[in-house]
């Protein structure tokens, strides 16, 4: 990325540089939108959010008095009459990490104003993220009728459903808060809101391409902290 | 680059010069050149103005309708907490009086009391409160960058109000599990309001965290990306360096917060036992089992800590700049301070299980934690050093504002030593649930920081009601509040030494506490006095706003530029047509050769040329 034309401003490489951009004026980070700092600051209290998930995990799992369950296992589908571990777990990540692409993608045509590709590609993340949510659901109906619940487990210790159920469902309710957003999103990019800068629905503010890659952001976090919790879960 | 730059990032250290115009590259045209600032970066923000009474002061976007909003709500809670303070005292004090209260009343009133006064009340007023009038006057902004999110959040703090108010309601009332809310025993049968109380009170704190959390992000990008021309960070009011580190602090450690509370919520409505060990109750094993108390504990002071400092760093900052405004002189060592805010704002995150001694966790936590807590006492103390060498030969106006000042450093390094007792594992456990801790932190987190929002109060009302307070009843408020808090404070430090355990209901006929009925009398009283003379406060507001003396223009002489505003009290985008442009910090006091004991930050060089000015 180059560094973004200011008047009267001098951008200097490396450490020196930003030693001089935090002792300026006015702006902290040269030419970044407020709208994109914003998200930047809140996934970062996001990270210590899913952080605390993560440890309690840590803790829980290492702390119960009954065995965890082996969760290859228990993760396990069955393709004919063999279990195939992880199987369908590596489709929902492939899905859901392909639509962090798509997402890239919307918003370099974004900003080349390509309102169609751009569009599409929105709604082509916005697809991924439902497929994700519903293998998602599918996943929890196997886990529940196999008859794991948030406070039982009839393969091990309890706080395996616990912390199952409460950690992927956090995750899922922040992929499903982004999957309505990409849904209007992709409506206000067909609609050449953006290119108009028509005022939003709510904050009355212009609509602006940057609008799309701040989603980005979001969407390409709730990707991240899937891979750790992928991890967390699935692997350990 | 010209070197007017340089000296803006802090390359070179401050350097004392005598200013003269010309000689500088980089100005233009009519502008001498010692005087130019770099041209507007942002573009003009685009502001949403209300039109009806519904848009102008209900659901407004205006970042100082929203910061009073803030601060009547935060008000208005406070006093409840200070009414169940009373009833408790009543109960501690004159226990044949208070035949009403149960025990259940009593643990109820404490932990509403508690969680009251430290989250709805001093986080909200501070941040949500002054945060919301001062940010955007103080760095010369028109309004926070997302207006339309500023008044999402107060909104969201109304509803968790709201929320937290109707659990006095419900069947088996609010929470009495203590402010703490540990669990078990916070979710267990036995435990005042177990079910619905507890409930509400997380479901309130989630609503919090999230309103809190759009607040939040505007306080921290509004003073990131959006000062005006000249304003470096290192120009900005130590008012606004406090709120802002409040404000990380917050954005980082709420997390913690709203993890546990909604564990705890799942531990309670659906029987998960993320925190519940193997009970028995009655003989019975309860279907909990195989969770981890301890966890919670440690969730909740990650939180916990850094909630100490959000509530004072703001505090800090606010003092600070009272303190140079009212002593006539430049804040001392003004670089330290901040850097002492921000590592104080570090350190908090590194000290939370000072709180857990007495839980049994490892020993060596506890000395890494009494090793953490006590380095904290460094730039802790220096900035007290710092209050005490700027007012040293000042020319001290010792009006309200300045006894509210003085009033709270006295208070501070009281609770600041007593800190420093409980900070020691050692001197920490037989001291631990006595009302030595009660005393320590009311000194130190209650009512120090009540004393900077009365001087706060006092310093910024002619703003925002464009009248002064009136000031004979201002010192009766003062010397009642100030005398009376110690009054209730001072003997708890001998009460917890003499070991009476703190959230107990009756001290029924202990031998040490049949000798403390005199004092817990005396106690009583002056808890009753002290929250009686806060009427005094409210008196003279609504006095002062029919008959008060008109204020005008920058009634204080001070330099910051939230008193420079064209009109008094600021309206709607602040600054009228042009946004202000800054040459120098806020601390310009009795400059030697100035023609008057203070230079505005807006003064360019060019028109002090005689002084002796430090660069900043
Ligand atoms: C005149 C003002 C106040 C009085 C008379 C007062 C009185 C009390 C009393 C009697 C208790 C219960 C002691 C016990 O039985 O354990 C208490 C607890 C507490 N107070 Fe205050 N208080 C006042 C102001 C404040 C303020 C401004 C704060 C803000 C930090 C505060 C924070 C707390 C906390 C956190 C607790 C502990 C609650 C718990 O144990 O769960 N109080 N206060
Ligand atoms: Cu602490």
């Amino acid at each position: 990325m180059s560094d973004p034309k200011i008047e009267g401003y001098e951008f200097k490489p490396g450490f020196k540089g930003m030693a001089q951009d935090t002792g300026s004026d006015q702006t902290m980070f040269k030419g970044v939108h407020w709208g994109k700092a914003m998200m930047w600051i809140f996934l970062l209290s996001h990270t210590f959010i899913f952080s605390c998930f993560l440890i309690s995990y840590m803790k829980g799992r290492g702390s119960t008095l009954i065995d965890w369950p082996n969760t290859s296992e228990v993760f396990s589908l069955h393709v004919g009459s063999t279990p195939v571990p992880l199987l369908l777990i590596a489709i929902m990540t492939f899905v859901l990490i392909t639509s962090s692409g798509t997402m890239a993608l919307a918003v370099k045509y974004g900003y080349e104003k390509n309102r169609k590709m751009c569009g599409w590609l929105i709604l082509a993340t916005a697809i991924g993220g439902l497929t994700f949510v519903g293998m998602q659901a599918f996943e929890w109906s196997k886990l529940i009728h196999e008859g794991v619940r948030p406070w039982e487990n009839p393969f091990g210790a309890k706080q395996f459903g616990s912390f199952f159920f409460m950690i992927t469902g956090f995750h899922g309710t922040h992929v499903s808060i982004g999957v309505i957003f990409l849904f209007i999103y992709a409506y206000k990019t067909f609609k050449g809101h953006y290119d108009e800068g028509k005022r939003g629905w709510f904050t009355t503010m212009k609509g602006n391409y940057v609008e799309i890659e701040i989603l980005g952001l979001y969407w390409h976090f709730v990707d991240l902290v899937w891979v750790f919790i992928f991890a967390f879960f699935y692997l350990w | 680059m010209s070197d007017e730059y340089e000296n803006k990032t802090g390359y070179q250290a401050q350097s004392s010069e005598t200013i003269s115009s010309g000689g500088r590259g980089g100005g233009s045209g009519t502008v001498p050149d010692a005087d130019h600032v770099r041209p507007a970066e942002i573009p003009e923000q685009d502001l949403y103005h209300g039109h009806s009474f519904i848009t102008k002061w209900v659901f407004c976007q205006d970042a100082k309708v929203i910061g009073v909003q803030y601060f009547l709500l935060a008000t208005f809670t406070g006093i409840i907490g200070l009414i169940l303070s009373w009833l408790m005292r009543l109960q501690l004090g004159f226990p044949e009086a208070a035949g009403f209260m149960t025990a259940e009343h009593y643990y109820q009133f404490v932990t509403m009391h508690g969680m009251i006064m430290v989250v709805y009340f001093l986080t909200a007023l501070f941040l949500g409160g002054f945060g919301n009038y001062l940010i955007p006057l103080m760095v010369g902004s028109r309004d926070m960058v997302f207006p339309y999110l500023n008044m999402v959040s107060f909104w969201s703090f109304f509803v968790a109000v709201v929320v937290l108010l109707a659990s006095f309601f419900v069947p088996g009332g609010p929470t009495g599990a203590g402010w703490t809310l540990y669990p078990p025993q916070a979710i267990l049968e036995g435990t005042p309001g177990s079910g619905m109380g507890i409930l509400l009170m997380c479901i309130s704190l989630i609503l919090f965290v999230a309103g809190f959390t759009m607040g939040g992000l505007n306080y921290m990008i509004t003073v990131l990306q959006a000062r005006t021309r000249g304003m470096t960070l290192m120009r900005m009011p130590l008012t606004v360096w406090g709120i802002f580190t409040a404000t990380i602090l917050a954005m980082l450690a709420f997390p913690a917060l709203l993890v546990g509370g909604l564990m705890m919520t799942l531990d309670n409505v659906l029987g998960t036992s993320f925190f519940m060990p193997t009970i028995l109750k009655a003989g019975e094993v309860l279907e909990y089992g195989g969770g981890s108390p301890i966890l919670f504990q440690h969730l909740f002071w990650f939180f916990g800590h850094p909630e100490v400092y959000i509530v004072a760093l703001p505090a800090f900052g606010i003092v600070s700049d009272l303190i140079s405004v009212h002593a006539r002189k430049n804040i001392f060592g003004y670089r330290m301070m901040v850097w002492a805010i921000v590592g104080i704002g570090g350190l908090s995150f590194f000290v939370w299980a000072h709180h857990m001694y007495v839980s049994g966790m490892n020993p060596w936590f506890g000395f890494f934690f009494a090793t953490t807590t006590l380095i904290i006492a460094i730039p802790t103390a220096m900035k007290v050093y710092n209050w005490i060498l700027t007012l040293w030969r000042g020319n001290i106006r010792l009006n309200v504002v300045m006894l509210w000042c003085l009033g709270f450093i006295v208070t501070f390094v009281n609770g600041g030593i007593t800190g420093l007792f409980l900070g020691n594992v050692t001197v920490d456990v037989p001291l631990s649930d006595t009302y030595f801790v009660i005393a320590h932190f009311h000194m130190v987190m209650g009512i120090a920081p009540l004393m900077v929002i009365m001087g706060a109060v006092y310093h910024w009302f002619p703003l925002v009601a464009g009248r002064f307070l009136d000031e004979k009843l201002g010192k009766w408020h003062f010397w009642l509040t100030f005398l009376g808090a110690y009054s209730i404070y001072f003997p708890m430090h001998y009460l917890g030494f003499i070991g009476v355990p703190r959230r107990y209901f009756e001290m029924y006929d202990s031998p040490y506490v049949t000798s403390a009925v005199g004092m817990n009398e005396f106690i009583s009283v002056a808890a009753f006095i002290v929250g009686a003379a806060q009427l005094i406060l409210i008196y003279n507001i609504i006095r002062t706003l029919k008959i008060g003396k008109p204020a005008g223009h920058n009634p204080w002489q001070a330099n910051s530029l939230e008193w420079l505003t064209p009109s008094v009290p600021p309206e709607h985008g602040n600054w009228g047509e042009k946004l202000p442009v800054v040459h120098r910090w806020p601390y310009d006091f009795s400059v030697p050769g100035a023609k008057e004991d203070f230079i505005t930050q807006t003064t360019p060089p060019s028109e002090v040329t005689e002084t002796e000015v430090e660069k900043t």
